[in-house]
């Protein structure tokens, strides 16, 4: 399935060139609709100002094989769009997240409204490979591009009674056709506790595979909470806010006994919908065994010490 | 040349038989040629089921088709349709078990028990065995009134599978809630189940 795989130490225009060359084959072959989306919303436009190419290859190396990029960019739950799983691809492609801004509110020093690209702009660009796993029991493995969300939050100067952070998505139902729908309470409303939000796992993703960040999978910047369920993860962020209470969240809201705020992948913990004891991996037939945290245990496992997982599912 | 003679034109069994097949080829051929998305065993499992009810819906419209238009022919058809509703209902099964369960058995009853949508779905599967297997002439000849009775099943089996769809969405209802309408249209035409609402029900 690994279409190509990131080595460490690699030139720059290296990267560059087999991502070009790799977006003209897929172009090639695939044609159609997916060719079609490329031609109108091609990377290298998409959002000129975060120079992604310049980012500093820092691979943490997991050995599973990436999920393809057709498929990571083609199969994605994001409801703004639409809640089948086509329909962000489809529905995304004219999606402007020009002159994005990020408005910090709450507990911290530096309030105020950003342009993306300052709050990115002084810290060097990673590359992560995590896994990534919905509470719909589907996984994938997919090498990010983004700024540790520890790094921002610092730059921004919590105060002490910053407990919490409270994320939500842009709300614009012009452009994002699956808002004019109350399928979910909009904006979309994400929280992570503080220490959860400054773990080095956790990431503010600009790019995957190499490049900008696609209109489907979030655009211009989200979140990737690897040891969490996907939902987690927020898309198109336009709000941070430093909290002293709990924040509430989208899918809490609608289903309380399903989605906690935690929500933590944890096969242990029954769920009304889908078993979470195992996943299948997108590109397998049969499903493989959900590991504690989503395997990240020894990242993150000392953050819920004394904590009955149970109970904060 | 009438509707109905076309309906009781020799050809019109084995036309119908072939176009009950299209939605299991078209799987098969898209499976084959990877056009179904990065999630095939979902599609899959989702198309199966989803041509299970629309052909428990379309068995169910047979008898009303008949009442409105007069077309007694159409009822011809109904066993074969009933019959498809069995057969997509356990290809939909049997994805589920191989592709999620691994052909785990103890697995498979876990889900069964923990996952309130799957008793539902898997007990409107097992209603439907006695129907299948009673759907022959002689069955029918044999069970006599009896026969109707068992047969009238597919009330309960139309209402459990639209449970079964409305129980697993997440969040967008607006496709089961589409079925959910017709499936009671449909019921409601049935004199008995009408007779049984307005008489029967507690106000």
């Amino acid at each position: 399935m690994t279409r190509f795989k990131f080595k460490t130490n690699i030139a720059h225009s290296e990267i560059t060139s087999e991502a070009i060359y790799e977006k003209r084959r897929e172009f090639m072959i695939t044609g159609g609709l997916l060719g079609t989306a490329l031609l109108l919303n091609p990377w290298t436009t998409a959002n000129a100002s975060l120079a992604i190419n310049d980012y500093k290859p820092k691979v943490v190396n997991l050995d599973e094989a990436l999920t393809s990029e057709k498929d990571a960019t083609t199969y994605n739950n994001f409801y703004e769009f639409g809640t089948g799983k086509t329909d962000p691809l489809q529905n995304s492609q004219n999606f402007n997240t020009d002159d994005w801004k990020i408005t910090v509110s709450g507990e911290c020093e530096k309030p105020g409204e950003y342009a993306l690209e300052d709050l990115v702009k002084p810290f060097d660009i990673e590359e992560r490979i995590y896994r990534l796993r919905c509470v719909e029991a589907w996984s994938m493995v997919i090498p990010w591009l983004g700024v540790p969300m520890a790094s921002i939050l610092k730059s921004l100067q919590p105060t002490s009674k910053a407990k919490y952070v409270a994320f939500k998505t842009l709300l614009d139902p012009e452009q994002m056709p699956g808002q004019k729908r109350s399928v979910l309470q909009w904006p979309y409303e994400e929280g992570l506790r503080i220490d959860e939000a400054m773990n080095p796992l956790t990431l503010f993703a600009v790019g995957m595979y190499g490049k900008t960040m696609p209109n489907q999978n979030g655009a211009p910047v989200r979140l990737v909470v690897p040891w969490k369920y996907g939902f987690k993860s927020i898309k198109s962020i336009v709000s941070i806010e430093f909290t002293e209470q709990q924040p509430q969240t989208s899918w809490n809201i609608s289903g309380p006994n399903e989605y906690g705020f935690y929500s933590n992948v944890n096969p242990e913990v029954n769920h009304p919908r889908w078993s979470q004891k195992r996943e299948r991996r997108i590109g397998e037939i049969f499903k493989q065994k959900t590991r504690m945290f989503n395997g990240y245990e020894a990242e993150v496992a000392h953050l819920y010490k004394g904590m009955d997982l149970r109970k904060h599912f | 040349m009438q509707l109905s003679d076309v309906l009781k034109s020799a050809a019109a069994k084995p036309v119908v038989f072939m176009l009950c097949l299209l939605p299991l080829f078209s799987l098969v051929w898209n499976a084959f040629y990877g056009d179904l998305g990065a999630n095939p065993v979902e599609a899959i499992t989702h198309e199966t089921g989803e041509w299970a009810l629309r052909f428990l819906l379309i068995t169910l419209a047979i008898s009303p088709l008949r009442q409105w238009f007069g077309l007694a022919a159409i009822m011809r058809f109904r066993r074969m349709l009933g019959l498809y509703v069995f057969f997509y209902a356990c290809c939909h099964f049997m994805i589920w078990l191989v592709a999620d369960h691994s052909f785990d058995i103890a697995d498979m009853f876990e889900d069964i028990i923990d996952r309130p949508y799957i008793t539902l779905g898997f007990s409107a599967l097992v209603l439907l065995i006695p129907l299948a297997i009673t759907s022959n002439q002689g069955m029918v000849r044999q069970l006599g009134r009896r026969w109707k009775k068992l047969h009238q099943l597919t009330y309960l089996v139309t209402i459990l599978a639209i449970l079964h769809f409305i129980w697993l969405v997440k969040a967008d209802y607006l496709e089961a809630s589409i079925y959910a309408v017709i499936a009671i249209g449909l019921l409601l035409q049935r004199t008995h189940i009408k007779k049984w609402i307005f008489t029967k029900a507690p106000v």
